[in-house]
C-alpha cells in the first residue's frame, strides 16, 4: 500500500510541467535577491521570500525579477506588494508611524541604561567622600563578610 | 520610609506585558487584513483548463465571485467547492460569475479535482502566480466578491458556506449596476 | 498497559513534588529540619518516577507500542532505531517530560551538592525547584498528557517530522533543555536569599558555577540548532531571528550580563539587586521561550503548540514574574546601593557598559518579537519582524560588545591610570588599526566587515599582550615559556578560560562577519551534463536516481565539482517524499571546508533525469562558527575547574 502511495506521488512529481528557464540577467540578479529578502514569504513562517524554498517564494521572486527587469526600482516593487498585502509583507516594518516605534527601541534602551547608570556612578562617587577613615571601613568590611560566609 | 511604596510599582511593570501576551490568545497569526477591499480588482487574462479565455474585463457589471484553491488543500477547498458549484448554479442566471484560479497545483491534479466535484464553472490555472500575487493571496481557499462596478467588497478567507455566499451575493446583487 | 502505568507514575510525582515544595517551605520557616528532610526523600522519589516515566516511554517507543498516542503519532515501523528514542523530545507532550525530568536531575544534584553547604537557603531552593517541577507535572497530565492512550491502537503509526531525523535534532533540544532548566538553580538560590534575608554574596557565588554550566549549554543549543538549521531546512543560513530563536537568545543575552556583573559583586560588592534582578529575568525569559514555542501567540517555525497549553505557561510565568519582583520590592532596603566607582574610566565601568549593552540588546529582540502582537493590540494592523530589523538594530550593539571584550579584561579595576591604559592598549590599537587598512587594501569591501574584522584582531590582540606579560613574568621567576603558560592557565583558570570563551566569540563572530559580507548563491536548471559556476567552483549536474528508503522515497540529484581543489567532489541534494508530509522534504548535499562551504539544494526536476533546477551556493567562512563552538567548549572546561588555590 505505501509502495503504491510512493509511485503515485513519483508518477505526480513526473507529470509537473518541466522547470521554465530563468532569464538571465546577472546584473540584476542580487538586486532581486536584495528586494526579495526584504519580503515576506507568505507560506512560511518567517523566511524571506529570497531564502524560502517554497513554491510561492520561487514565482514571487520570478514577480521581482519581472518587475526589476522592467525597469521598476526596488521601492516600487516593494510598494507593489505592500499594495496587495499591506504591510505585513515587509520584514521590517515601515520606519515611519506607530512602527518607528520599534526602531527607536534600542536607542531608547541604551539610552535609558546610560542614565541609570551615570545616576548609580553620580551617587556612588558621592558617597565615596562621606566614608569613614579606612581602617574603620576594612574592619566593617571584613566582619560583615566573615558574617555573610555561615551558611 | 518616604520611598516605600513606589517600589511596589517594579511588580506591576510586569502586568502590561504579561496582559499583551494574553491579549496573543485572541488573534490569530494567520489572518491577515487585505488593503484591497474597495479598491477595483486587477485584471487578469487566463486560459480555462478547457482552452477558453477568462478575464476580468469582460465581466464588467456583473457580479464575480473570485476563487482562488488548489488541488491538495485538504480539507477547505475540498469542503467549499460542493458550495461554489451550488452557487454557481443558482445565481448563474442572474448576472454572477464564478472563477476558479488553481494556484501552486500541476494541471493534471487540477482537472481531477474539477472532475471529482464535477465543478461546471470555469477554471483556470495560474502557473506563474501572477494573479495571486496580484490579489494579495496568501494561502487557500481564498474569495473575493467584486461588484458590478468592479470592486472587491469581500476577501473571504478559508472555506466558503452556502450562508456566506448567499449573503455576500444577494448584498451586491441590489446594488444597481453602473452606467455603461 | 504503559499508558496508565506512566500516567500513575506521573500523578503520584506530581503529589509529591507539591508536597515536598509545600514541606520544604514550612520546614524552612519554622526551622524543622525533619520536615526540610522529608520534603528531600519527596525530591528523591520525584526524580526516580520521572526517570521511570522516561525509561517506560523509551520501551514504548522501541517496542512500536502505538497504544501510547504520542507513540503513534511520532515513529512508524519504519523510523529507524536511534529516531525512536530521540522522539522521545520530537514533539510537544514528550519535550515537557524531558523538561520536567532535567529539572528534577538538577535537583537531585543540588540536594547532594548544598544540603549542608548551604543550609539556610537550602530549604527555600528546595521548595522552588520542587514548584517548578510540579508545574511541569500539571501540564504533563492534564493539557498535554504524554501517555494518553491511543484507540484503538493503529497498526502503524504517522511517523517522526522528516525534518527532525537528523544529528542535530538529537542533540540541539537537550542541550538547549541542559541550559534553560540549569537556569532554574541561580533562581531557586536568588528566591531563597531574599526570603530569608540573606541577600549578601553567598548565594551569587555559590552558583556562580551553575550559571556557567547552564550558559554554556544554552550556547551549545544556540549553536547546534544554527548548524541544524543550516543542513537541514535548505536555505543555507543559521540564523532567522524567528520568535522561537529569539526566545532563546535573550537568555543568553542576560546570562551573558549575568556572567559579568557577578564579578563585579564578587570583586566590589556592588549590583546586588542588579544580580537579583537579572536572575530572575533570566529564569523568566526561559519560561517566556517556552510559553512562546507552545502557545502559537506568534507565529513560528517551531510552534508545536496545541489548545490551552498556553494559559499554563503563560499563568506560570506570571506567577514566577509577579512572585520575584515581589520579593525584590519587599526586600528593597536591605539592597541599597553600597558601591563605590572611583572613575568612569576602570574594569567596573566596562562591565556596567557590558550590562548596559546585553540588556539593552535583549530589550531590542523582545520588543521586536512581541512588536507585531502590540502593533495588532493598539491598531488591528499586522506587521512583521524580520531578520532585516533585527540585523540592522542589533549590529552596533554587538560591535560595541566586541569592542568591550577586549577592553574590560585588561583595564585596571577602580582607576585605570594614562599609564595603565598605554601599556594595555597600545599595541592592540595600533595593531587593529593596521589590520582595517590590510583589509581595506585587501579588497574587502563591505565596511561593516572591515570594522567588525579590525575589532575581531583588537580583541585577540589584548588577549595576546596579557598572555604575552604574564608568561614573561613568569619566566622572569625561572620556569620555562611552555610550562608557564600551561601554569598560567591552570592557576588563574577562571580568567584565562574566559579568555578562552572570549576568543570562541571572536571565532564565531569571524565567521558570522564572513558569512554575510562574503557568500554566493544562485538558482539555476541544468540540463544532464550542463555545468554552472559559482564563485570558483564548477559544478556538472550528472543525473537523477529514485531509491526507497526504510520510511520515505528519495529522488537524488548527482552533481560533480569539476575544477580546484575539490575537483572530483560529488554531491547529491535530494527530494524526500514521506507518505505522511503532503510536500516532499528537501534533503541539503553540501561540502564542508575552512573557508568556503559548497551548498546545493534540488529544485524542480523532470521526471526522466534530463534537467534539473538547483539552488547553488558558495557559503564562506560558515564553518568558523562551529569552529567556534568548539573553543567555547574548551574556554568553558577550563573556567570551570576547581580552582587550585583556596578562595581568599
Amino acid at each position: 500500500m505505501r509502495a503504491a502511495v510512493l509511485m503515485a506521488l513519483f508518477l505526480l512529481v513526473g507529470a509537473w510541467p518541466a522547470p521554465a528557464q530563468q532569464p538571465s540577467r546577472p546584473v540584476d540578479e542580487l538586486q532581486v535577491y536584495e528586494v526579495a529578502s526584504e519580503l515576506r514569504c507568505v507560506v512560511c513562517q518567517n523566511l524571506s521570500v529570497a531564502d524560502s524554498p517554497s513554491e510561492m517564494a520561487n514565482q514571487m521572486r520570478a514577480i521581482v525579477r519581472e518587475r526589476l527587469a522592467s525597469g521598476e526600482t526596488p521601492a516600487q516593487v516593494r510598494q507593489y506588494f505592500v499594495e496587495r498585502y499591506g504591510d505585513w509583507i515587509l520584514l521590517a516594518p515601515p520606519r515611519r508611524g506607530f512602527t518607528l516605534l520599534v526602531w527607536l527601541a534600542p536607542l531608547v534602551a541604551v539610552v535609558v541604561g546610560l542614565a541609570l547608570v551615570a545616576l548609580l556612578v553620580r551617587r556612588w562617587t558621592g558617597r565615596r567622600r562621606a566614608t569613614p577613615p579606612p581602617v574603620d571601613a576594612a574592619m566593617s568590611e571584613r566582619i560583615r563578610r566573615e558574617l555573610e560566609r555561615e551558611p | 520610609m518616604r520611598r516605600r511604596p513606589w517600589r511596589w510599582l517594579l511588580p506591576l511593570t510586569a502586568v502590561p506585558v504579561l496582559a499583551l501576551l494574553a491579549y496573543g490568545f485572541r488573534v490569530n497569526p494567520r489572518d491577515i487584513r487585505s488593503p484591497l477591499v474597495g479598491r477595483p480588482a486587477a485584471p487578469f487574462a487566463l486560459t480555462s483548463f478547457e482552452g477558453a479565455p477568462m478575464q476580468l474585463g469582460a465581466l464588467r457589471g456583473k457580479v464575480v465571485v473570485l476563487n482562488f484553491w488548489a488541488s491538495w488543500c485538504y480539507p477547505a477547498c475540498y469542503e467549499e467547492a460542493p458550495v461554489l458549484e451550488r452557487g454557481w448554479r443558482a445565481y448563474r442566471d442572474r448576472d454572477v460569475v464564478v472563477l476558479g484560479v488553481d494556484i501552486q497545483d500541476k494541471d493534471e491534479a487540477g482537472r481531477k479535482f474539477i472532475r471529482d466535484f464535477s465543478l461546471t464553472f470555469p477554471n483556470a490555472p495560474d502557473h506563474s502566480g501572477k494573479v495571486s500575487v496580484d490579489y494579495g493571496v496568501y494561502g487557500v481557499p481564498e474569495t473575493f466578491f467584486i461588484d458590478r462596478a468592479g470592486a472587491i467588497r469581500v476577501k473571504h478567507v478559508s472555506a466558503v458556506t452556502d450562508q456566506v455566499f448567499r449573503d455576500t451575493v444577494e448584498a451586491l446583487l441590489a446594488e444597481p449596476a453602473p452606467p455603461r | 498497559m504503559i499508558p496508565e502505568a506512566g500516567t500513575g507514575a506521573l500523578l503520584v510525582a506530581l503529589v509529591l513534588a507539591l508536597y515536598g515544595a509545600v514541606a520544604a517551605a514550612v520546614g524552612g520557616r519554622r526551622g524543622r529540619p525533619a520536615l526540610v528532610e522529608s520534603a528531600q526523600h519527596a525530591a528523591l522519589g520525584v526524580f526516580a518516577l520521572l526517570t521511570a516515566a522516561v525509561l517506560l516511554l523509551i520501551y514504548a517507543f522501541l517496542t512500536f507500542d502505538f497504544s501510547v498516542r504520542y507513540v503513534a503519532n511520532n515513529t512508524n515501523l519504519g523510523t529507524p532505531f536511534y529516531y525512536r528514542i530521540t522522539a522521545l523530545w520530537g514533539a510537544l507532550e514528550g519535550s515537557i517530560v524531558l523538561w520536567a525530568w532535567l529539572v528534577s536531575i538538577y535537583t537531585l544534584i543540588v540536594i547532594l551538592r548544598h544540603r549542608t553547604s548551604a543550609r539556610q537557603l537550602y530549604p527555600w531552593v528546595l521548595t522552588v525547584m520542587l514548584t517548578v517541577v510540579a508545574f511541569f507535572l500539571v501540564v504533563m497530565t492534564m493539557p498535554a498528557p504524554v501517555f494518553s492512550r491511543m484507540m484503538p491502537v493503529p497498526a502503524d503509526g504517522r511517523g517522526l517530522n522528516p525534518l527532525l531525523e537528523d544529528s542535530g535534532m538529537i542533540t540541539h533540544p537537550v542541550a538547549l533543555y541542559l541550559g534553560f532548566t540549569g537556569f532554574t538553580v541561580p533562581f531557586a538560590f536568588a528566591v531563597a536569599a531574599l526570603v530569608t534575608g540573606r541577600v549578601g554574596d553567598f548565594w551569587i557565588t555559590t552558583t556562580r558555577r551553575w550559571t556557567i554550566v547552564a550558559w554554556y549549554f544554552l550556547s551549545l543549543g544556540l549553536l547546534i540548532g544554527g548548524w541544524w538549521s543550516y543542513h537541514v531546512l535548505g536555505w543555507g543560513g543559521y540564523w532567522a531571528w524567528d520568535p522561537v530563536e529569539n526566545a532563546a537568545f535573550m537568555p543568553w543575552l542576560t546570562g551573558t550580563a549575568l556572567l559579568h556583573s557577578v564579578m563585579i559583586q564578587e570583586r566590589r560588592r556592588m549590583l546586588r539587586l542588579w544580580n537579583l534582578a537579572l536572575v530572575m529575568l533570566t529564569f523568566s525569559l526561559t519560561l517566556f521561550g517556552t510559553f512562546l514555542t507552545r502557545s502559537g501567540v506568534i507565529a513560528s517555525v517551531h510552534a508545536f503548540t496545541q489548545g490551552s497549553i498556553g494559559v499554563f505557561f503563560l499563568s506560570f510565568l506570571a506567577l514566577v514574574v509577579l512572585v520575584g519582583l515581589g520579593l525584590l520590592a519587599w526586600r528593597w532596603d536591605t539592597l541599597g546601593a553600597q558601591g563605590e566607582l572611583d572613575s568612569v574610566v576602570s574594569r567596573e565601568s566596562a562591565f556596567l557598559l557590558n550590562n548596559v549593552l546585553l540588556v539593552a540588546a535583549t530589550f531590542t529582540v523582545f520588543f521586536g518579537t512581541v512588536f507585531p502582537l502590540l502593533s495588532e493590540a493598539v491598531r488591528d494592523v499586522k506587521v512583521s519582524v524580520g531578520a532585516p530589523f533585527f540585523n540592522q538594530v542589533n549590529v552596533p550593539l554587538f560591535l560595541s560588545l566586541i569592542f568591550l571584550m577586549g577592553v574590560g579584561p585588561l583595564i585596571a579595576w577602580r582607576r585605570a591610570s594614562l599609564e595603565n591604559l598605554r601599556r594595555n592598549f597600545l599595541w592592540p590599537i595600533v595593531i587593529g588599526v593596521t589590520a582595517a587598512a590590510l583589509f581595506r587594501l585587501l579588497g574587502v569591501r563591505s565596511i561593516l566587515a572591515v570594522v567588525t574584522l579590525a575589532l575581531t584582531v583588537f580583541v585577540a590582540s589584548t588577549i595576546g599582550v596579557d598572555l604575552v606579560r604574564a608568561t614573561r613574568a613568569r619566566r622572569a621567576m625561572g620556569e620555562r615559556a611552555l610550562p608557564a603558560l600551561g601554569g598560567l592557565l591552570l592557576r588563574h583558570n577562571r580568567r584565562y578560560g574566559g579568555f578562552v570563551v572570549h576568543l570562541a566569540i571572536l571565532v564565531v563572530a569571524v565567521g558570522v562577519t564572513g558569512s554575510q559580507a562574503w557568500s554566493v548563491h544562485t538558482e539555476t536548471t541544468l540540463k544532464r551534463g550542463e555545468q554552472t559556476e559559482l564563485g570558483g567552483y564548477r559544478i556538472r549536474f550528472d543525473g537523477l536516481r529514485e531509491s526507497q528508503e526504510s520510511n520515505h522515497g528519495k529522488v537524488t540529484g548527482t552533481f560533480t565539482v569539476v575544477n580546484g581543489r575539490a575537483a572530483g567532489a560529488v554531491l547529491e541534494p535530494a527530494k524526500k517524499f514521506y507518505p505522511q508530509e503532503q510536500s516532499p522534504i528537501a534533503y541539503v548535499d553540501y561540502r564542508l571546508g575552512l573557508v568556503d562551504d559548497i551548498y546545493l539544494v534540488l529544485g524542480d526536476f523532470a521526471r526522466d533525469g534530463t534537467s534539473a533546477t538547483v539552488k547553488f551556493q558558495v557559503n564562506r567562512m560558515v564553518s568558523w562558527i562551529w569552529i567556534g563552538g568548539l573553543v567555547l567548549t574548551l574556554g568553558t572546561v577550563l573556567a570551570v575547574l576547581p580552582e587550585r588555590r583556596k578562595a581568599a
